[in-house]
């Protein structure tokens, strides 16, 4: 037994300056994945069947060279089947897949080395060590021998192994099998990034470091991720799909889909000492204003929907400072992003 | 030359993800207990009948090994599905097929290396059986030749039965019923076409005796290496295999 607790120090020995942080090797990482070109991945209309079920419906989408595109969708929406069909692990029923200048189809090895995949499940050979593991997968992936030390000591430290290395999986919680997946699909410096919901299950500060890892590793590759938190989607990509019952139902950026949604902007506004007909009235009568709204329960204060591209905060101080009326807030609401799924997936 | 280099080289890239995955599953036998307990098993079984009880060496009183192959037979017949019921069912199970099915390998390649961690196994504990041939040749005038072709004859055996434990194990992600189903294939050509084939006569006869096990493993096991049973046992495996690849590409289709 001691032997192999020998050997696996043996094989990866630390022989980096302690005092490099995760950062550090987290900006060296970069800087040299940098070097590599870019990938771009084009699905044109993919289409599966499970059964006579349909999955995914004629979907098209581009995710640019060096795009970081979130996927949202409630259950059920085809998220999973349209990621896996881009890993290469289903054949769709019809349509393209192109990642590069190759084809999932024909050239399904060539795309496979170019792709990295966390699959939803993380599925993990509990009974491997991590850096065993990690070495098993590396070997898959056809990375030269003489390399793959290199690169699983590279692993560990960007994904924050270190005192994890060398025991079972299953020994491992639930956030660090996630890093170990992260890892593996890291393992072979792949150009595009397929992660499948990769924050579930993490505690709050987990999440952080993983979209903070995401958010870095995607300044240089490809990566397209799902997700059902919202607000992970909007702080990590540059750009968000929804996709509902097989199809796409919104493709934006965050600040187009609320945009999209909403159409204009809409100010909270509370005045006292007034009459509230008088000041619906006279909101009402205000420039480029489509709507004014009492809210429920709270008798001096309302809302003022606005039509787009028109600022009307003034207009309302304005109108206040003349009727003699007491402006105690008047506040800027922007469309949440659940808003804009739940209409669009309803 | 510069062509056969080439060869070479593609065939040794197409080779290269079939032994990772021989050597990361041989590996896993003797991490999981599975392969120490196969070995003392099929010691002990082929051990005991062999030296210390039934019919014997001593009781036969030649010096040859006649009776551990008849016991090697039977005893590898029982464990090899044991051993390959877990190869792919336990991937189909726990999702790890689709981690291995998005790296750059095919399914055959995923079969092929099964086969031969299963193979590797089953020679090591023939292996370790060469102290029994060491012991015999001590007590007497062996037939050097019907040795070797009886070990021989033991591995095409094995191949075959692998060949049969695979297939079983892609077609379902339950382990028993992996065991069963190869278990029950494999009575198919240990008995069951025996019997069938000695109770009719004519060509049903004939063909059910020419796909019996026991008529091909005997004539190896006295030391005769004909080609029509090489066939007979190399089919099995190629068989088994190839349809254990195609249910495993069924299921991602």
């Amino acid at each position: 037994m001691a032997f192999f607790v020998f050997n696996h120090h043996h094989i990866i020995a630390p022989t980096f300056n302690k005092t490099l942080t995760q950062s550090d090797w987290l900006i060296t990482y970069i800087w040299r994945v940098k070097k590599d070109g870019r990938v771009d991945v084009i699905v044109k209309n993919l289409t599966k069947y499970y059964g006579r079920q349909k999955a995914v419906d004629n979907l098209s989408f581009e995710v640019k060279a060096g795009e970081v595109l979130g996927f949202l969708g409630p259950n059920g929406a085809g998220k999973t089947t349209t990621m896996k069909a881009i890993a290469g692990y289903l054949t769709p029923t019809d349509g393209t897949i192109r990642v590069g200048k190759y084809s999932v189809g024909e050239n399904g090895d060539k795309v496979r080395q170019l792709i990295g995949y966390l699959p939803e499940h993380n599925p993990l050979y509990l009974d491997m060590c991590v850096v065993d593991y990690l070495r098993y997968m590396a070997r898959l992936q056809k990375i030269r021998a003489d390399k793959i030390n290199d690169r699983i000591l590279e692993m560990v430290n960007v994904c924050g192994l270190e005192g994890e290395k060398h025991k079972r999986i299953g020994e491992l919680s639930k956030g660090y099998r996630q890093r170990v997946g992260l890892a593996q699909a890291l393992i072979h410096d792949p150009q595009v990034l397929i992660l499948d919901e990769p924050t579930t299950g993490l505690d709050p500060n987990q999440i952080v470091e993983i979209r903070e890892l995401i958010r870095r590793i995607g300044r240089e590759k490809t990566i397209i991720l799902s997700s059902h938190i919202l607000s992970e989607v909007e702080a990590t990509c540059d750009r968000i799909l929804i996709i509902n019952k097989g199809r796409i139902v919104a493709d934006g950026t965050a600040e187009q889909l609320r945009k999209a949604e909403q159409g204009g902007s809409m100010v909270v506004a509370t005045i006292e000492d007034a009459d509230r007909n008088d000041v619906v009235r006279t909101l009402q009568s205000i420039d480029g204003v489509e709507l004014v709204d009492i809210v429920k329960d709270r008798p001096n204060t309302v809302e003022v929907h606005c039509g787009p591209g028109v600022q009307c905060n003034r207009d309302i101080f304005n109108a206040c400072v003349e009727n003699h009326w007491v402006l105690t807030e008047l506040t800027s609401v922007e469309t949440k992003l659940e808003d804009v799924f739940r209409e669009l997936t309803k | 030359m510069n062509v056969n280099l080439q060869i070479l080289k593609k065939l040794h890239i197409a080779a290269m993800p079939v032994t990772t995955i021989a050597a990361q599953e041989f590996r896993s036998y003797f991490d999981s207990l599975m392969a120490y307990i196969l070995l003392v098993l099929f010691l002990g079984f082929s051990g005991t009948f062999t030296w210390i009880y039934g019919s014997d060496i001593f009781i036969y009183g030649q010096a040859s090994l006649q009776v551990f192959f008849s016991v090697a037979y039977v005893t590898l017949f029982l464990l090899i599905p044991a051993l390959t019921m877990k190869s792919i069912a336990e991937e189909l199970r726990t999702g790890t097929i689709e981690m291995l099915l998005t790296k750059p390998i095919t399914c055959r390649q995923i079969v092929m290396g099964k086969y031969l961690a299963v193979m590797m196994l089953i020679s090591t504990a023939l292996a370790l059986t060469l102290p029994y041939y060491i012991t015999v040749a001590h007590l007497g005038n062996v037939d050097h030749g019907a040795v070797v072709c009886g070990y021989i004859g033991l591995l095409f055996m094995s191949s075959a039965y692998a060949g049969i434990g695979l297939f079983a194990s892609s077609v379902t992600s339950n382990q028993i019923i992996s065991f069963l189903t190869a278990l029950a294939i494999g009575l198919l050509f240990h008995v069951a076409f025996g019997i069938v084939g000695h109770q009719f006569g004519g060509i049903v006869g004939q063909f059910c005796l020419g796909l019996d096990m026991n008529t091909h493993f005997d004539s190896m096991a006295r030391g005769v290496i004909d080609s029509k049973d090489i066939v007979y046992f190399a089919s099995i495996t190629f068989i088994g295999l190839f349809a254990a690849g195609k249910s495993l590409e069924s299921k991602i289709a």
